[in-house]
């Protein structure tokens, strides 16, 4: 009895550890879901002045945008929002319900799901920075494999030049700081530089803010910069997101991996 | 014996809701969560029967996992300590034990904070070693057992201590 469960146990651990597999064990069900978005709805109004804080703060920054559009459109398309977008991304609002951040794989919970068009390998990102990317959906919820999280890579390069690298979590930083790798040594990194995500996948749009150079030091083999990143966002503080989602992603998979004959 | 079972239905149900609501999100000094949610396994009464308290022990973690999305990490830690749980209480408070007719409110603070200890000290190392995955990772492995057992082993504590009815 004992082994059998234990070896059951084990199974699910190690299911859970390859992506894109750990398909029953998790919290976008009805029922956890259930349960998460009925507490979230009373710890919410804990802090409600925060959220309204960084709505407002948003706003003001897009009006600045549309007000400023007529006269300097370089400047625009290379922030986050509106015009470089160029109507290939669709963008959905969401509430998280269930945050994670303390152990060394931490996911989100979100309270849109199937029902709402949101399907797996779409990104999520505040109007800060990037949060992850959205791992697994039932009807009502989906969970998001959070920036903090050992399996997470995502394509990041720095915001000065085009050097790009892989952005992942060793899961012992505290929940502020992520490290970018296989930065090449020939690029000019500087403390305080910030890094964006790269155009590189079909995932995130390119330039979403990531965070700030913190320090940064040569690999071992003296070839690649591992960077630690600073972020933007403050992931134990997360209620509004947004779900992104690259309309063209079928065609460019479809142009990069043709089907053999 | 009915009362029994109504008592540990409850416990099971209201520790679970109280770990993934409350506790989950205590995160002290960053990443330090305690996990009394196995205060079920420790106190579950002893002369029932074996299967049926491994088997619990295993649903128990289970619903912990699905709550907090980490695959079959706490059903591994709660099956094996529900599994060495006789030895241990052998050892923590002797002859007592090998007479069956122990009840853990009236047992000695001391034993039963040795009890504690031993139990959950095991649960967490197992539930972090398979979280982490990674030996070389050793170290942080120790250093989260270390400091989310002290923490876990004060609220077992209080608890066991607010909630035990003395009255002789």
């Amino acid at each position: 009895m004992f082994l059998l469960l234990f070896i059951i146990s084990l199974g699910l651990t190690i299911q859970s550890h390859s992506y894109h597999r750990s398909k029953f064990i998790n919290s976008a069900n009805f029922l956890t879901g259930g349960i998460y978005e009925s507490a979230s709805g009373i710890s919410d109004y804990f802090d409600l002045n925060d959220q309204n804080e960084l709505l407002v703060e948003e706003n003001r920054k897009l009006r600045s945008q549309i007000f400023n559009f007529s006269d300097s459109i370089s400047s625009i398309t290379s922030s986050i929002d509106s015009v470089s977008y160029n109507g290939r991304y669709r963008i959905q609002s969401a509430k998280v319900i269930n945050n994670n951040y303390a152990s060394s794989k931490n996911y989100l919970t979100l309270n849109k799901g199937e029902k709402d068009d949101i399907k797996e390998d779409l990104g999520v990102i505040t109007s800060r920075g990037i949060v992850g990317i959205i791992d697994n959906t039932s009807n009502g919820y989906s969970r998001v494999l959070s920036i903090l999280n050992t399996k997470s890579r995502i394509n990041a390069q720095l915001k000065a030049s085009n050097h790009i690298g892989s952005l992942k979590w060793d899961g012992k930083s505290p929940a502020t700081t992520v490290q970018l790798t296989d930065i090449s040594k020939f690029a000019p990194v500087k403390d305080g530089d910030t890094i964006i995500t790269g155009g590189q996948s079909t995932i995130f749009p390119k330039g979403v803010p990531i965070g700030t150079i913190e320090s940064f030091d040569l690999d071992i083999s003296g070839d690649t910069y591992t960077i630690q990143v600073k972020l933007f966002n403050d992931m134990t503080n997360l209620s509004h997101v947004y779900i992104i989602e690259n309309l063209d992603s079928e065609e460019i998979k479809l142009l990069e991996n043709p089907v053999d004959e | 014996m009915n009362s029994f079972s109504i008592n540990s239905i409850i416990r099971f149900l209201v520790l679970i809701l109280v770990q993934v609501l409350i506790f989950n999100n205590i995160n002290f000094m960053g990443t330090i969560n305690p996990y009394p949610y196995i205060l079920f396994i420790l106190l579950f009464p002893i002369n029932n029967n074996r299967t049926l308290f491994i088997f619990l022990s295993f649903m128990l973690g289970l619903f912990v996992d699905i709550f907090s999305n980490s695959g079959g990490v706490h059903a591994a830690a709660c099956v094996t300590i529900a599994f060495i749980r006789p030895p241990v209480l052998k050892f923590a408070f002797g002859m007592v034990y090998e007479h069956q007719t122990i009840k853990f409110h009236n047992t000695e603070f001391g034993n039963r904070i040795i009890y504690f200890t031993i139990l959950i000290l095991i649960h967490h190392f197992i539930m972090f070693l398979l979280e982490i995955f990674n030996i070389s990772n050793i170290l942080l492995i120790l250093q989260k057992t270390l400091f989310s057992s002290i923490f876990t082993i004060i609220l077992c504590a209080l608890i066991s201590i607010l909630f035990s009815n003395k009255q002789r």
